[in-house]
């Protein structure tokens, strides 16, 4: 496991970071790019797709956030993050240049070595695009290492669509099988598809299941019928992976908000196959 | 492992040369029936009868509620307010077994220094007891302890047998060994051999661990479960006593009028309702049910899948302190067999009374 170096004597204290960029993504989602104050350890915080970060903001609290952007692009780290709580309510009132508190990485991440040189599947659904875009980002950046990457998207509307500028410029790449979906038009403008995500699985063509990882995030309605759309495709159960959302106070296996079973998400997870899943049971 | 004899008259002697310089917690009476774990000056306040303290040792080594930072808007401050150099005395078995799960617990991956720190500062002085209708470290193996402390005293009714676990527990005894004798008689052996098997005839439980990781999963969807959510009070009062349970809240104090926040780390409790709750108000685990069968599979099934074996310790705190009568031994007697309508019969005619 990747441990979180920035402070090795106390795992718990915050490292300062600076807010270098910010903007709203929806009306309710913010993009924030944050650079560890400290310059060396900028350079040399090292993560994987799928882990996550606690943020704190002093008198608010701290909080788990996955992360947005990939490895592959160093010295900058980004969030995308809602508005729903006591943190995050203030840091949505944060501006450039203010300091925020950051530690980690936390958690499994994906395991890009067993994904390697495999079918991506990735399919994401309203705020699942935060820790799956480091992912396919990261596909993207080493595009050599993997064989077909597909892209699944859904969100409610075009205006709620989260990265939407940017998955669309995405859509005109060759190398990546792009489909991007909103369950209702009320603009009349959008030009992909209509409809859930899950309707936008007969668009994938000749899948080799013994040979695909499926990477799933977003709303607990999601999971259900994506998986069986899965598992109908006979998509090994331990390929298919999720990434979950729990309470979190500490992220490194103390507070024991996290635990599932016997197990701790922030430890043991963020990153789940399905057959976890069935295993544990509480998961989702 | 070396073992001395101290003649019982000598402890208070060998008690205060230990103690010049650092504090001595031990078990104090409490109301009638109560001890507690507290700073004692006057050592004829100690009540070694003490069969369990409300509270187990872990609320000194990490107190319900203390400060790990002072911060303010650039600066984190590591507050160790907590950590002061501390003796020990009149731990039982269970207990040290309770310190020795929370040792690895604490140092699994990442260590924790605000438990780390205390622990090195804590000096344990197990000893020995006698078990009552709530004791079931005999069932849980928990009653002999091998490790984890620095002496051990076996009270012997007019000597102490005094296992030294540890360098820093030999050095206590080279504070004043003229105390001590290394001259073990048979006579002793025999004594002890006697306390052995009179103290294990002496308990009153019997539970079959070995088979509850089993029938915890093959009862999971059991209505037994629902039937304690019935009864359960969610109060977190089974959380509080238990030496095994870690679980803590963290909050963000502002001092008001100032620059600057304690950040305040708080024991919480699983069996709460909010405890799983995520920003946005999806909660995990609404349900009592749900939360107590959490509180149990690390109990009676495993403790975090690395370490294996459930983290019950026997020491019966829930037992005597759940109102309603939900503690690891009703809960096992129910996944082996009891009727689940046992629990709303048992709170209608003993707890109601």
């Amino acid at each position: 496991m990747q441990r979180n170096e920035l402070n090795p004597n106390n795992p718990f204290l915050p490292e300062p970071a600076r807010i270098v960029r910010m903007y709203h993504l929806t009306q309710d989602v913010k993009f924030f790019q944050v650079r560890i104050a400290d310059m060396e350890k900028a350079l040399s915080f090292k993560y994987r797709p799928g882990q996550f970060a606690m943020v704190s903001v002093l008198s608010a609290g701290e909080a788990p956030f996955c992360i947005s952007s990939t490895p592959s692009r160093p010295g900058l780290l980004e969030f995308c993050i809602r508005k729903v709580g006591t943190v995050t309510n203030t840091l949505f009132r944060l501006k450039e240049n203010d300091i925020i508190g950051l530690r980690g990485p936390y958690g499994n991440g994906f395991p890009l070595e067993k994904m390697r040189d495999k079918d991506i599947i990735i399919v994401m659904g309203g705020l699942g695009v935060a820790p799956l875009r480091s992912v396919l980002l990261y596909c993207l950046d080493n595009r050599d290492q993997f064989r077909r990457v597909i892209l699944l998207h859904g969100a409610k509307r075009p205006a709620e669509m989260i990265f939407r500028e940017e998955f669309l410029a995405l859509n005109q790449r060759e190398d990546l099988e792009c489909y991007l979906a909103v369950d209702a038009d009320d603009t009349g403008k959008w030009t992909e598809n209509i409809g859930v995500v899950t309707t936008l699985f007969p668009m994938i063509k000749d899948i080799d299941p013994k040979n695909t990882y499926s990477l799933v995030c977003g709303p607990p309605v999601m999971y259900k019928f994506v998986l069986k759309e899965l598992v109908k495709l006979n998509m090994p159960k331990d390929q298919i992976l999720m990434t979950l959302e729990r309470r979190m106070k500490c992220g490194v296996g103390k507070c024991g908000h996290c635990a599932i079973d016997y197990i701790y998400t922030c430890l043991d997870g963020p990153v789940f196959t399905y057959w976890d899943v069935i295993h544990m049971r509480e998961l989702i | 492992m070396r073992i001395v004899k101290l003649p019982k008259e000598k402890l208070f002697p060998f008690l205060k040369v230990i103690t010049e310089k650092t504090d001595l917690w031990a078990p104090v009476k409490k109301y009638s029936d109560k001890h507690v774990f507290k700073e004692v000056k006057d050592f004829s306040q100690i009540d070694l009868d003490c069969t369990r303290t409300i509270l187990p040792p872990k609320k000194i080594l990490l107190p319900p509620s203390f400060n790990m930072f002072k911060a303010s808007k650039n600066n984190y401050q590591e507050d160790f307010s907590h950590v002061s150099k501390k003796i020990l005395f009149g731990v039982h078995a269970c207990d040290i077994h309770g310190l020795l799960i929370m040792d690895r617990f604490y140092s699994y991956i990442y260590d924790d220094p605000y438990y780390s720190k205390a622990r090195e500062n804590t000096l344990i002085l197990g000893h020995s007891c006698w078990p009552d209708e709530n004791c079931l470290c005999k069932s849980t193996n928990t009653h002999i302890v091998e490790e984890g402390y620095d002496l051990f005293f076996t009270d012997l009714e007019d000597l102490y047998l005094v296992w030294i676990g540890s360098s820093r527990g030999d050095d206590l005894i080279r504070a004043k060994p003229e105390l001590f004798d290394e001259n073990i008689t048979d006579k002793n052996i025999q004594s002890f051999i006697h306390w052995r098997e009179e103290r294990d005839k002496a308990f009153q439980i019997e539970i079959d661990f070995s088979a509850m990781p089993d029938l915890m999963e093959l009862k999971y969807d059991d209505p037994l479960w629902e039937k304690l959510g019935d009864v359960c009070l969610a109060c977190g009062s089974c959380t509080n006593v238990c030496p095994t349970c870690n679980c803590y809240n963290v909050q963000d104090r502002p001092a008001l009028g100032e620059e600057f926040s304690e950040i305040v780390r708080c024991w919480d409790a699983c069996t709460l309702e909010n405890y799983s709750e995520v920003a946005g108000g999806e909660n995990f685990r609404e349900k009592r049910s749900d939360r107590l069968k959490l509180w149990y599979t690390h109990k009676l099934q495993a403790f975090i899948s690395k370490y294996g074996k459930p983290a019950c310790i026997g020491c019966g705190r829930c037992i005597s302190t759940c109102p309603v009568d939900i503690n690891v031994k009703t809960v096992a007697n129910a996944l082996d067999g009891e009727k689940v309508d046992s629990f709303w019969n048992r709170f209608h005619q003993e707890v109601r009374k």
